[in-house]
């Protein structure tokens, strides 16, 4: 078992999510996150999922993924092989926070920042690995944190070749 | 400017669709109220529930090579049909869909008749849609046939909103040759096809086994010119029965669970296994972890997804069977494996003596293969055999002596008992030249007996023949070998099956001792018009030879 980041890159449909997340419940492989956004081409949506299975699921997974009539093309990769971040936003009781001593510092240790403030509440946005935001959190929970949110990981793979190239292999063999 | 129920029809058309077989309701009414003024065009045939109208789709196409086309409405019209679409989706059947829905300002609101038809079936159709605008419904249909036929085949949904079907649009139809997120045709790799032949130039014991994608992309030509040339012996799948004819000196049998003893035996022998258009089902495989581990592997497969998903390929070749055959003949030589042969041969002859001449001449109660092995040489291997699921299909598949292409029509994947009476009733309207028989068990007779009222009213000629051991006999096999003999609801209580068929005006004949059989099949065969005759087998008859669950298919047994 290991972590895989699956790239996944469709056309913009409806029920297209559905289709790829019947694959996983199928195999009885549960995902760790998602996440969804339409990526540098226009009209064509990237899905970044996130999980944890051996080298032969994830291959036979990706398969039936691509498979899929909508979908464009899938990747999978370890964690070596992508660059990644999640983001996480904190509220916290703007008294408390301002009375934990070295707020600041613990703000500037970890390149988090406040992006709200307000009589009652601050809140704060970490982005970052899952292990650095997991390090805020508990430097944050000596206060009590009022309410916490975390994306999924967003995640591009580092080898070069493009969506673009891979389109138009697509219109080439088509 | 046309009404969206029309274009429905109109689509159809283009798409050269004869028959449609389908079922009204509040949700397609529009679309039958089209379809009202194109009776010389479109036939349609009224099934007796949903699931005949997928099944027999299913059949029309599997013997007519065409799109399956029904029609069902919204609700439970539609979940009627998820059972067909599963099993056309694992035997990769081309069928379209059409269901009807409610009102689009109505979806999600829990109305009368509706149902999430798209969320229900995504898991059982290669592709579906949803329609709500009546200007969409066009691109819609072209995209469904293209995406059902091409590749690998599959059913496809297309739910049409009924304000879509009512609305107006203009009709400009374009079919759909292009997706740029679906390449269906892969471009054969010619190294690997160069790979292949290494692998085939250095093997002594070279096995060859075929499956239904050899018909479905029409490669029985190249088959055989293939294993004439390179003279392979060549086993098939269940769902290839009939791909290459069963009297051809090169066909060794078919694989799997009950299939013959020579070719799984010899799976496990042979030292290059060379699949081609088939999956590697657990039926045929028996425990993986001991199937042809001594072999080199080349599997050649339209889906790349199959490829390395069960058994790890040396040689993986991403094509059309056909394509890939033609390379193939290009490159193989002609080898001499005659010791390679007798070894099957001597495999077969143990198999003739332990099992199928007994069975087929069997001393006490009538016997399944007996009857099979009648209808065979009665029809010359030449008629389209439908069969259900069950014994009596694991029989029919080893005593019939198919000679013919698109003539093993079964459930495979899936294993639907009640596929048959309807699937046989498409088979009919898809072959214009082949006498179409139906193989059926008591039990499965029953799941969707109400066909027997299509029958009648359509007038086709579909020749039923009930095998009926007053059991469900597979699964009383199992609890036999495996359960001590406790038949915990297998004993099935059967109605007079000739006298229904009466009740549809379908006449009939009940054969209960071995004198009567072949007037039976005689009249079976040669009534005009469909017949239903019923044999009564032995009741605890079981198939052999068997490989059980978690065997390897050399541990098949023969008693």
């Amino acid at each position: 078992m290991k972590t895989y980041n699956i790239s996944v890159f469709t056309e913009n449909n409806i029920g297209i999510l559905n289709r790829i997340t019947i694959i996983f419940t199928r195999r009885h492989v549960n995902i760790e996150s998602i996440t969804a956004s339409e990526s540098e081409v226009k009209g064509v949506y990237r899905y970044t999922i996130v999980v944890n299975v051996s080298l032969d699921q994830v291959r036979k997974i990706v398969g039936q993924i691509e498979k899929q009539i909508e979908v464009l093309k899938a990747f999978y990769h370890e964690n070596d092989n992508v660059v990644s971040r999640e983001l996480a936003i904190f509220k916290v009781h703007t008294g408390s926070f301002i009375d934990l001593k070295k707020s600041e510092s613990i703000l500037n240790n970890h390149q988090a920042k406040i992006i709200a403030i307000e009589q009652d509440y601050t809140m704060i946005e970490k982005t970052g690995s899952p292990i650095e935001i997991e390090l805020l959190y508990n430097e944050l929970n000596q206060i009590e944190i009022l309410e916490f949110a975390r994306s999924g990981k967003v995640a591009i793979s580092k080898p070069m070749k493009t969506l673009e190239e891979y389109l138009k292999d697509f219109q080439l063999n088509n | 400017m046309l009404k969206g129920a029309e274009i429905v029809i109109k689509c159809l058309l283009e798409e050269k669709v004869e028959i449609v077989f389908g079922y009204p309701g509040g949700a397609i009414m529009p679309i039958y109220d089209a379809m009202f003024d194109y009776q010389e065009e479109l036939k349609h045939i009224l099934v007796r529930h949903e699931q005949g109208a997928i099944h027999a789709a299913q059949g029309y196409a599997r013997t007519s090579k065409k799109v399956g086309v029904c029609f069902a409405t919204s609700g439970p019209g539609a979940t009627n049909l998820i059972t067909g679409l599963a099993d056309a989706m694992i035997d990769s059947t081309p069928v379209v869909c059409v269901t009807g829905q409610v009102h689009s300002h109505l979806l999600g609101t829990d109305a009368f008749q509706e149902t999430d038809v798209i969320g229900i079936s995504m898991p059982v159709t290669k592709w579906n849609i949803q329609v709500t605008k009546s200007e969409d419904i066009a691109g819609a249909i072209a995209k469904a046939f293209y995406i059902a036929m091409s590749g690998r085949p599959g059913p496809v949904l297309v739910d049409i909103t009924k304000d879509a079907q009512f609305g107006s649009a203009e009709f400009n139809y374009q079919k759909c040759n292009l997706i740029r997120s679906y390449k269906p045709q892969p471009i054969v790799n010619l190294n690997d096809v160069k790979k292949a032949i290494q692998l085939l130039d250095k093997s002594v014991k070279p096995f060859l086994l075929i499956g239904q994608g050899i018909m479905l992309s029409s490669a029985e030509d190249e088959l055989v010119k293939f294993i004439e040339k390179s003279g392979i012996p060549v086993a098939s799948t269940l769902l290839g029965l009939g791909a290459v004819p069963t009297n051809h000196p090169l066909y060794v049998g078919y694989v799997g669970m009950h299939g013959n003893y020579a070719p799984n035996i010899k799976t496990n022998e042979c030292d290059l296994l060379i699949a081609i258009g088939m999956r590697f089902d657990d039926r045929v495989t028996g425990d993986v972890t001991r199937y042809a581990k001594q072999a080199k592997v080349i599997h050649i497969d339209i889906d790349a997804s199959e490829l390395n998903k069960i058994v790890k390929a040396d040689v993986p070749i991403h094509g059309d069977a056909r394509e890939v055959l033609v390379e193939l003949i290009k490159g193989v030589k002609s080898m001499n494996y005659d010791s390679w042969l007798n070894e099957f041969r001597e495999c077969d002859k143990v198999e003739r003596d332990k099992i199928s001449l007994p069975s087929i001449n069997p001393i006490k109660d009538l016997k399944m293969a007996e009857v099979i092995n009648k209808i065979s040489v009665k029809t010359n291997g030449e008629a389209v055999i439908v069969t259900d699921v069950g014994q009596h299909q694991m029989i029919t598949a080893r005593y019939y002596k198919y000679n013919r292409t698109n003539s093993a029509i079964s459930s495979g994947g899936l294993g639907t008992m009640g596929f048959a009476l309807p699937a046989a009733i498409g088979a009919s309207f898809g072959t214009k030249k082949q006498q179409v028989i139906a193989v059926i068990g008591d039990g499965g007779f029953q799941m969707t007996i109400q066909e027997l009222g299509t029958i009648m009213q359509s007038k086709v000629d579909v020749k039923i023949v009930i095998l009926n051991n007053n059991f469900l006999g597979m699964v009383r096999q199992w609890q036999e070998m495996f359960f001590d003999k406790r038949y915990s609801g297998t004993d099935i209580q059967n109605p007079d099956f000739i006298q229904i068929a009466k009740g549809y005006s379908i006449p009939g004949m009940k054969v209960e001792s071995r004198n009567e059989l072949d007037a039976g099949i005689d009249a079976l065969l040669t009534s005009e018009g469909s017949f239903l005759l019923e044999v009564v087998v032995e009741q605890e008859d079981n198939v052999f030879p068997m490989i059980e669950t978690g065997a390897s298919v050399s541990e098949i047994r023969l008693s």
